[in-house]
């Protein structure tokens, strides 16, 4: 258990810098998780604190020691790797023993580390096995379980569930979630897959090129978002961004006017535009009611089952998209009329920062 | 489904029935090799059992009565026993020193690219070269070697006239000369091996020595078993550089058995005691091989 702390970190590639002065504190136990598109600079960052990437500058800290003067071993962090990264011509045994061995741990309690960690992720039964001879979420375990008998300050994933199927991936997630209920470490994990970090994260941290966009609890992230770019990275369907035409005031909140002159009465105090111009609305499915309001001709539908995505276009082009629970009788092409919930609505100004009430 | 229809998983036209015109496709292949490989061996077995000379034609079979004259032939006894010394000599400085050279220069520097290409550069040359030049640095008094020898005030030696340092020295010119191969199957090898374990290593506190041992020299084994098999039919062939260098000599202490095989069969024109020699150089490499091999299985096994 101990604090993870990144201090004004900097990375460049060549000529491209793909991690600007960035500086992280993830406290004690948490479940962080590092979550952007390609290219962010994520997994950057996660070799960075495993020591497999030199830093350009800064410095990184965990459990009150400087770690990244550091070689990889030495700094108390395991790591998951992708592609899992197994040893192939050893035992599951002798994969999960051979860090243990190295820093000269006595055989007995090896066998004892080995033990309880194969039993926690009940692999007690493929011990003599090579990983060859296991599927792909055993060796997802193999790996966690390499990582568990070291028993790190912090455990590093990058990307491990995207090797496995769609039901193997959520059926990890939620033992991955019980682990860190049970280890109680520090975790970073590493993912471009949002429903991942959704679920596991005690706090997500969004990236996007080589920055840290916003840093928040899953809910905070999907229901206050800092910026247009985790507005619509978080979420699916992506939030609607319809254009704001002009912004009047009503008892001192925004009054917003869209593309096709439709209104929306904002719950965003006027004072906090600040006059600005070039404003985006945001809003996402579930906050758009059809009965009354904007008319939209339906273009696509999608039926989820549990719910059906609606996408419509409103008169002036843009496209809107909405959803219903259960099944929809609508056809292509028949119009709707779309009211907008003007509580849950965000406000992004011209520099797609959110407009904070 | 009253209708007999075509199973879905029944081909259209031919593909997956056997069929004749199949054969043209393998047909190239197999008149080469039944040609330049099969027929050949057939009937380098079947001289072995006869008396057949170029002058004197064929006298009909004899059983192994060539074989018998080798055994009883003290020169061909020491070409077996010269054959073998080379291999022993050569085939674990080829693994040695192959492995330690792709070690080194696996990676992206320039120089080690520089390196490589001056490494394998020397195996294209043909023996003739290759011999050329190692005369010319083995000459006594004159040569690289007795340069070096003199620049630490050592006297000069005359490596290739000398009983004990003759086929030593032309195993140092076998390795020179086609150590390019086995440092390309390892350099080969050691691509092929995921990155990710060295990471992953670097994280289990493995250090230099032990991620050689335990990740790298494991990860390229079978690699190393090819190079060895290679090595070891490669080099029960001496011929050429021994011809060349020593000619035999100096008595008798460097002819391999091709050079005896050779002699024999255009030299002196008995083609089927010839034969019966080339049989014997043929099971040995077959054994060393199949040994070799039957070693790393169970190696692989074991750990």
């Amino acid at each position: 258990m101990a604090e993870l702390s990144l201090r004004r970190v900097s990375k460049q590639f060549g000529q491209v810098e793909v991690i600007r002065d960035l500086s992280l504190d993830i406290p004690s136990g948490e479940f962080a998780v590092f979550l952007g598109p390609s290219g962010c600079g994520k997994s950057t960052l996660l070799r960075m604190i495993a020591g497999l990437e030199t830093l350009g500058a800064g410095e990184i800290h965990l459990g009150g020691n400087r770690i990244d003067t550091m070689p990889p071993g030495d700094r108390g962090v395991a790591m998951v790797f992708q592609h899992y990264a197994l040893y192939p011509h050893m035992t599951v045994r002798q994969n999960m023993a051979f860090g243990l061995h190295n820093i000269g741990t006595p055989p007995a309690e090896v066998a004892r580390k080995i033990a309880d960690a194969a039993a926690m992720l009940e692999i007690d039964a493929l011990l003599e096995r090579k990983p060859g001879q296991l599927s792909g979420g055993q060796r997802q375990r193999v790996a966690i379980g390499r990582a568990i008998v070291k028993q790190p300050q912090a455990f590093l994933f990058d990307e491990p569930l995207s090797n496995l199927d769609a039901a193997l991936r959520s059926r990890t997630r939620i033992e991955l979630a019980r682990l860190h209920q049970r280890v109680q470490s520090t975790m970073v994990f590493v993912t471009h897959d949002q429903v991942e970090a959704m679920t596991m994260a005690t706090r997500i941290v969004v990236m996007n090129q080589g920055r840290i966009e916003q840093v928040g609890t899953p809910m905070e992230i999907y229901q206050r978002p800092a910026s247009r770019f985790v507005a619509g990275f978080i979420g699916a369907p992506a939030m609607n961004f319809l254009p704001v035409a002009d912004v009047t005031a009503q008892g001192g909140m925004a009054v917003v006017t869209l593309g096709d002159g439709t209104t929306v009465a904002t719950t965003v105090p006027i004072a906090a535009l600040a006059g600005g111009t070039g404003l985006t609305l945001g809003v996402r499915a579930e906050h758009v009611h059809p009965g009354s309001g904007a008319e939209a001709r339906v273009d696509v539908i999608e039926r989820l089952g549990e719910r059906t995505l609606v996408y419509a276009n409103l008169r002036d082009g843009s496209s809107i998209v909405y959803d219903e629970p259960g099944d929809v009788r609508l056809a292509v092409g028949e119009t709707v009329h779309l009211a907008i919930d003007g509580t849950a609505i965000h406000l992004f100004d011209a520099h797609a920062q959110a407009v904070r009430g | 489904m009253a209708e007999a229809a075509p199973r879905p998983g029944a081909a259209p036209s031919g593909i997956g029935q056997p069929a004749l015109v199949h054969a043209l496709f393998v047909a190239p292949y197999m008149l080469l090799l039944v040609g330049l490989v099969v027929a050949p061996l057939g009937l380098g077995i079947w001289l072995a059992f006869q008396d057949y000379d170029m002058l004197g034609g064929w006298g009909g079979g004899v059983g192994l009565d060539n074989f018998r004259n080798l055994l009883d032939d003290r020169i061909f006894r020491g070409t077996v026993r010269n054959t073998l010394k080379f291999v022993v000599m050569t085939t674990p400085a080829f693994v040695a020193l192959g492995l330690f050279l792709a070690l080194t220069l696996n990676n992206a520097l320039r120089r080690s690219a520089i390196l490589r290409a001056i490494f394998f550069g020397s195996s294209v040359l043909s023996v003739t070269i290759v011999t050329l030049v190692w005369r010319l640095v083995y000459l006594p008094d004159r040569g690289l070697l007795a340069d070096i020898l003199a620049l630490v005030h050592l006297p000069s030696v005359d490596l290739v006239t000398s009983p004990t340092w003759a086929l030593p020295a032309i195993a140092i010119v076998t390795v020179w000369w086609i150590i390019g191969l086995p440092m390309t199957l390892f350099l080969a090898g050691l691509q092929q091996i995921p990155p990710e374990l060295y990471e992953a290593a670097a994280l289990d506190n493995a250090g230099r020595w032990r991620t050689l041992t335990a990740i790298t020299l494991p990860s390229i084994r079978r690699t190393i078993a090819v190079v060895a098999v290679i090595e070891v039919i490669l080099q029960f062939q001496l011929f050429g550089q021994a011809l060349l260098i020593t000619g035999g000599g100096p008595d008798n202490t460097t002819r391999p058995m091709v050079q005896f095989i050779y002699e024999a069969g255009f030299r002196d024109l008995q083609l089927g005691f010839a034969a019966a020699a080339s049989q014997v150089l043929f099971a040995l490499m077959l054994i060393a091989a199949l040994a070799q091999m039957w070693a790393g299985r169970r190696r692989g096994m074991g750990t």
